[in-house]
């Protein structure tokens, strides 16, 4: 039978040995898996030391001091000829490409595109091994046991949407509830009332203070009469920019009988994150926001989980044997990735989760906490500027803010002007506008290309801005 | 996509620095609000209607320079006029008044106050233009 032989050559599990020794390794350059999570809730600076030698052309280029105009200049997007230079703040939507992760991809499919896992020709075995290797790199990157723990999807959006509709469907119950907060971005928020709509389950929230943060304190009171059985949270908002307490949530929520799912879209593409040291039961992430291709993202859930939970989507390659009215699932984690994946993404985020451990994680955390502290400080002298959220220590790289009498949308279209890219809107954040009591905002972020020169645009563009609408 | 200077010409900023009809009415025969859900733009139109002519028009909410400067120009436009030829009223028409090209995202802006009168004169639900 061609599925026994196929097990047995699999490269995903013939090297799942060494992906497994590669965590070790990283475990090793990373003694203490709590210092590596701590580095994002302490404001304090790491030394931020720099990733083991790869071979990896950044990994020779970036090395010593943190050094934004250098890797800026490693993004194609930026060397393209424009009117303006291009000021890119809006890196929380999608972050810009490094020639490494296109040129992945380029080789890909110049060299060796062939369906994964199917072909016993030489350039499928070659495909399926880089598929795997990226799906190896991708795991170890938030440290996570095995490479099966490690599911593709299409973004954070569906990895949300498989948790809610293959354990959500098959766990919770009538009467059970759920715990969100209410600076969810929509999509830890829709999924949950879809499901909560067709199960007769309570959602519940934990509020937001006036200065951006989580009510902690209401916790537990929320869990308190056991009915909860999920929590699900953003770890860094992509309004506010808080960065939540996770770790102190999860011990509060597994206290109380409940599993926790993070929403880690802005904390993995910009910090260390730990899935081991933060003891979360699933975590959400998403490439095109580190440096990655779109249409790839990730699942992270613990095995036994997964193991638990039925096929979210069926069809080709998640099965064991398929009869006509009957079939055995796949082993993990190829029964939760259904038909042909996005091989080419993949190999793509591989390549950008390598670019980022060569930048070293402490140090793009660094840069972005640097640049959002300065553009604070900058934005003060624009007059009835009012800044969202929590102050800068305690805040990643991502600043919302609203100019009292005018419309964010003509912010952007003033700055745009400037070559200044904002985002103008709601960021698909409605009922946090709408508890702040504003009906949008623009909001600037950073990524490891980010430099000052851009917070210098900004502030002129703003100035302008008020000068155009002056009444 | 237009730049700044097209965008922001002197009569969109004038209608959006002095705008007319702004306000709202005591009786009005029609009330009608809506929403542009993606930027947050929110427009109130009142009208009041004799012989089948709008009498008086007011609008009201908040948004962006082009929404708002919008329905400045539209409630200029529509007062005295008949209910038909505010049936006649196309995206094209709009836009005109505007006198700016709009892209996809700010067509919207441009184009709520337009649905929001339709909407509540005739009861359409339809994108402006959409039904021609």
């Amino acid at each position: 039978m061609a599925s026994l032989n196929r097990e047995k050559s699999r490269p995903g599990t013939t090297a799942q040995g060494r992906g497994d020794a590669r965590s070790a390794r990283q475990a090793a350059d990373h003694p203490s898996g709590g210092a590596r999570v701590g580095a994002i809730e302490r404001p304090e600076r790491g030394a931020g030391a720099p990733s083991p030698a790869k071979e990896h052309p950044a990994a020779r280029v970036v090395l010593g001091p943190f050094d934004a105009h250098a890797v800026r200049k490693q993004f194609p997007i930026f060397r393209t000829p424009r009117a303006k230079p291009l000021c890119y703040l809006d890196s929380a939507a999608t972050s810009q490409k490094p020639d490494a992760v296109l040129a992945a991809m380029d080789h890909y499919y110049s060299s060796f595109n062939a369906n994964i896992h199917r072909g016993i020709y030489g350039i499928a075995e070659e495909a399926t091994a880089a598929y795997e290797d990226a799906r190896r790199r991708v795991a170890a990157f938030v440290n996570a046991r095995s490479p099966r723990e490690l599911i593709f999807t299409r973004n954070s959006t569906e990895a949300i949407n498989l948790v809610a509709y293959s354990w959500g469907r098959s766990q919770l119950k009538s009467g059970d509830a759920i715990l969100l907060t209410e600076m969810e971005h929509h999509s830890n928020l829709v999924p949950w009332q879809i499901l909560a709509a067709e199960r007769g389950i309570e959602l519940r929230f934990i509020p937001v203070t006036g200065s951006g943060e989580l009510d902690l304190g209401a916790l537990s009171g929320l869990i308190a009469d056991g009915r909860v059985k999920l929590v699900a949270v953003v770890h860094i908002s992509n309004v506010l920019g808080t960065v939540n307490p996770v770790a102190e949530i999860v011990r509060q929520a597994h206290a109380g009988g409940a599993l926790v799912l993070i929403d880690a879209s802005q904390s993995v593409p910009h910090c260390p994150v730990d899935v081991q040291a933060l003891g979360c039961d699933f975590m959400a992430f998403t490439s095109h926001k580190m440096l990655g291709p779109t249409g790839i993202g990730a699942l992270w859930a613990r095995r036994a989980l997964l193991e638990a939970m039925p096929p979210f989507l069926g069809g080709g390659e998640m099965i064991r044997e398929v009869k006509l009215r009957e079939s055995q699932w796949n082993e993990l984690p190829w029964k939760f990735e259904a038909g042909t994946m996005a091989i080419a993404e993949a190999v793509g985020f591989g390549a950008a989760v390598e670019y980022l451990e060569a930048l070293g994680m402490d140090r793009v955390f660094d840069h972005d906490r640097e640049l959002a502290a300065t553009t604070m400080e900058r934005l003060r002298e624009i007059p009835d500027l009012t800044i969202l959220g929590p102050p800068a220590a305690r805040r990643g790289g991502v600043i919302a803010f609203t100019l009292d009498g005018l419309h964010p949308h003509d912010v952007a279209t003033v700055l745009d002007d400037e070559g200044v890219a904002v985002r103008a809107g709601h960021h698909c954040a409605m009922p946090l506008h709408e508890k702040l009591g504003v009906p949008a905002s623009a909001r600037v972020s950073f990524h490891c290309y980010s430099v000052p020169e851009e917070i210098d645009a900004l502030v002129r563009g703003l100035h302008r801005a008020r000068k155009v609408f002056a009444k | 996509m237009s730049g700044m200077e097209d965008l922001f010409r002197e009569n969109i900023l004038d209608h959006y620095k002095h705008p007319r009809n702004r306000g709202t009415l005591d009786h009005p025969d029609i009330t009608y609000e809506d929403a542009n859900p993606l930027c947050g733009d929110r427009i109130r139109m009142d009208v009041m209607v004799k012989d089948d002519r709008i009498e008086q028009v007011r609008f009201s909410g908040v948004g962006c320079s082009i929404s708002q400067a919008a329905a400045s120009m539209l409630c200029e436009a529509v007062e005295g006029r008949t209910l038909d030829e505010v049936r006649g009223l196309s995206r094209d028409d709009m836009l005109e008044m505007l006198g700016i090209e709009l892209g996809p995202v700010r067509l919207k802006c441009g184009m709520l106050a337009l649905k929001t009168l339709k909407a509540g004169v005739y009861g359409l639900h339809q994108w402006p233009g959409e039904d021609d």
